[in-house]
């Protein structure tokens, strides 16, 4: 019996293996997106995000070549003290730092009667000392953050600028800041602006309409029905150029009464087709003894039908809020630059390259952080609704 | 298979019996005739959402077969935008430039490489790679993720891609494929490559490789979709059968291969075409991670270059055009299998 569980353990082990290794692989990028984002922007430059999770050891090479008068910490030569971020920063290639060594100090040769280190080796003392010094200073910061909210794209810091009242002339270093329509508070606001109603309209919409196909016969149903289900994968780039001529025409380009319209006529197929499937599901008797009651439709419609598609809401809700947070193609066309949304706002900083890394991690893990606490809480019905239909896209 | 395995079952279940059950009850009966009331009534039920449907689906779609006739800016037929001594297609110019202008047809084989480094070839990597891609590590990934008692933490993480934006998920590979002039790479995988002893790769300006590297992003990002439907699916096979199986000697290897993937071969097919037409939809990701440059342009991309950056009008609902072409047949797939589906309430 033993013998046979032992087996049982051990011909699970593969499964393990696989699926643990699926899960890091699936992770891991994201995790590098967040610790990046809270890295000061010269660590990010110099070393790779998981150098974060190592402990700072005595670096090999420092020890062979530099501990000896430099001290295990930098420190012993109060003349050249290897702590000083100052000193470090003069040499920060190993071309530098080789030039430094073959000259002589007072009169002495710098490495005495030791070999000097060769090229790659004094590049990785270079990076040592270099990140022993970010280590003294802070290995995290929350700076990336506020300079993406504000959209602030100096050299140094908005909390550095703004100390030293260097900041870029649409700055102000007030609360006003975050209004800065080049910064993500902003974006994050208009994405707020933009999903809500979006959201909001075509559920209600698509319940009127389930509620007909489930529910009421005319004319013409079943064929209505089968259109709908093949409108649902026509693609949004087919509609999008006599939409935005028609929108320049009228003025709405770059209004969000243009996007909401357009993301409730897009979403409409989608949903009409979910509500109908789950409002056909109920029970016939609870409709037939409403209506032998004298319910009208309108009071069936409120009192019966909205309180029991709760959960088919619920899915949709979530379906078409993500699809909106998510979506760029619709906000490049119709918002653009005027009224930016977080994701129009991340792929300019990504294609203009006018931000470093710290800065877009910090914006794109903004853009995220709404999405994910959504997914998480309501994962369940997010999946129902993808199960219901999988077409959307 | 006996009971712990069955607490252990996430959520997914009941989803699928909400769709099963109600077989008898559902919309597809007559409907009792005393909801007939009033010829008028549905119209009204169904009104705003046919007003926004036609204006923003149909009347649109009409409206893009027409422009792709016509010239830049839509006020003259296509036909005017001819060069003397050029090839022409008359009205069908845009066509004729959608379909023919990314290949060099000088010889055979500058056609072929031509071909592979177009819209059309790199669509074509996309949809054979990303649609492999997802389907065989969602279906793995299902089946494995049933045997461990971390399942739904398992799914969780990769579903988890799913709720992120095709531009957050640029930001996040970019960053992975960060390639470095300097010592030091940042960028993880070619980290990873030089501390084995490699060189490091500029992924994402290299061809051909930039283009699977990006479909890599796509795959990552799906595989999630298509391991939620397909876990569902394998959820709905009787235990009973793997299990006769098994005691019949069968090995998991052939359970997996003779009885789960014949019993949910109709789940595949629908997982596969739904990702095939999000393949073809696809722009986002690409747009993000190179603009389309360095040869790795897809066919909805370029139409956004066309209309969006070129500023033809023409030349951008042709390419529309192109693609809602390819779809048609998994619209008429969908319509189709939605009727079967009817039939058998």
């Amino acid at each position: 019996m033993k013998r046979e569980q032992i087996n049982k353990l051990l011909n699970k082990v593969p499964t393990h293996v696989i699926v643990i290794l699926t899960m890091i692989i699936w992770i891991v990028p994201t995790v590098g997106l967040l610790v990046t984002s809270l890295r000061p922007p010269e660590a990010v430059r110099s070393s790779g995000w998981w150098t974060v999770f190592g402990s700072q050891t005595v670096g090999g090479h420092y020890a062979t070549y530099c501990a000896e008068c430099h001290g295990a910490d930098g420190t012993a030569l109060p003349q050249a003290d290897l702590t000083n971020p100052d000193v470090i920063a003069k040499y920060p290639r190993s071309l530098q730092l080789l030039a430094l060594l073959r000259k002589d100090i007072n009169g002495q040769p710098h490495m005495g009667d030791n070999s000097l280190p060769s090229a790659q080796e004094a590049a990785e003392i270079a990076t040592y000392l270099r990140e022993a010094g970010e280590e003294a200073g802070s290995k995290f910061t929350f700076n990336n953050y506020i300079d993406a909210l504000v959209g602030y794209r100096g050299e140094d810091t908005y909390r550095a600028d703004c100390a030293a009242g260097t900041q870029p002339p649409d700055l102000s270093c007030t609360a006003r800041d975050i209004l800065n329509p080049r910064g993500m508070g902003r974006a994050f606001i208009n994405s707020l602006l933009v999903t809500i109603p979006a959201t909001f309209l075509p559920i209600l919409f698509a319940a009127f309409a389930g509620y007909a196909f489930a529910w009421l016969d005319f004319k013409g149903r079943f064929l209505l029905f089968a259109l709908l289900v093949g409108l649902q994968v026509v693609p949004l780039q087919m509609t999008l150029v006599p939409i935005s001529r028609f929108y320049a025409q009228v003025g709405l380009n770059g209004t969000f009464l243009g996007v909401w319209l357009f993301h409730t006529g897009f979403g409409m197929p989608y949903a009409i087709y979910l509500m109908r499937n789950f409002l056909g599901t109920l029970p016939k008797d609870l409709f037939e003894s409403a209506y032998l009651d004298g319910a009208s439709h309108w009071t069936a419609f409120r009192q019966l039908v909205i309180p029991l598609a709760m959960p088919a809401i619920a899915s949709l809700g979530i379906f078409q809020f993500l699809w909106v947070w998510n979506d760029l193609l619709v906000s490049l066309v119709f918002l653009g630059g005027t009224t930016p949304v977080m994701t129009y706002q991340i792929s300019n900083m990504v294609t203009s390259l006018g931000s470093g890394w710290q800065v877009l991690t910090a914006a794109a893990f903004l853009s995220m952080l709404l999405p994910m606490i959504v997914f998480f809480a309501l994962q369940r019905y997010f999946v129902r609704g993808m199960l219901a239909g999988a077409v959307k896209g | 298979m006996a009971t712990p395995q069955d607490i252990s079952k996430p959520a997914t279940t009941p989803e699928v019996a909400v769709r099963r059950k109600p077989v008898r009850t559902s919309s597809g009966a007559p409907v009792p005739e005393i909801m007939k009331q009033g010829g008028l009534v549905p119209w009204l039920y169904l009104f705003p959402a046919l007003l926004v449907m036609s204006f923003f689906i149909v009347y649109p779609m009409i409206n893009t077969i027409g422009l792709s006739f016509q010239n830049r800016d839509g006020t003259a037929s296509a036909a005017t935008t001819c060069r003397e001594g050029q090839p022409c297609w008359g009205v069908f110019e845009n066509y004729r430039y959608a379909l023919t202008a990314e290949f060099n047809t000088s010889s055979p084989g500058a056609f072929w490489n031509s071909f592979w480094s177009s819209s059309y070839g790199n669509t074509i990597k996309w949809i054979v790679v990303m649609v492999f891609g997802t389907v065989s590590v969602g279906l793995g990934f299902a089946v494995l993720a049933d045997r461990v008692k971390y399942e739904a933490l398992a799914k969780a993480i990769l579903f988890m891609p799913m709720a992120i934006s095709f531009v957050g998920a640029g930001v996040i590979w970019k960053f992975v494929y960060d390639y470095g002039t300097s010592q030091t790479q940042i960028g993880l995988l070619n980290s990873i490559i030089t501390s084995l002893g490699g060189r490091p790769v500029a992924w994402l300006s290299t061809t051909p490789i930039n283009t699977f590297m990006i479909i890599l992003v796509g795959i990552w990002i799906w595989s999630g979709f298509c391991m939620t439907i397909l876990a569902a699916a394998l959820k709905s096979v009787p235990d009973e059968i793997l299990e006769a199986a098994r005691v019949d000697g069968a090995t998991e290897w052939t359970v997996f291969w003779r009885i789960m993937v014949p019993i949910i071969l109709p789940t595949i097919t629908v997982v596969v075409t739904t990702m095939v037409i999000n393949v073809l939809k696809l722009f986002d990701l690409v747009y993000v991670m190179t603009g389309g440059n360095f040869q790795t342009d897809v066919i909805a991309n370029r139409m956004y270059t066309e209309m969006y950056k070129n500023f033809n009008v023409g030349r951008g609902t042709a390419v529309a055009v192109v693609l809602v072409v390819a779809i048609i047949p998994f619209i008429y797939y969908n319509i189709k299998r939605f009727m079967e589906q009817e039939a058998t309430r």
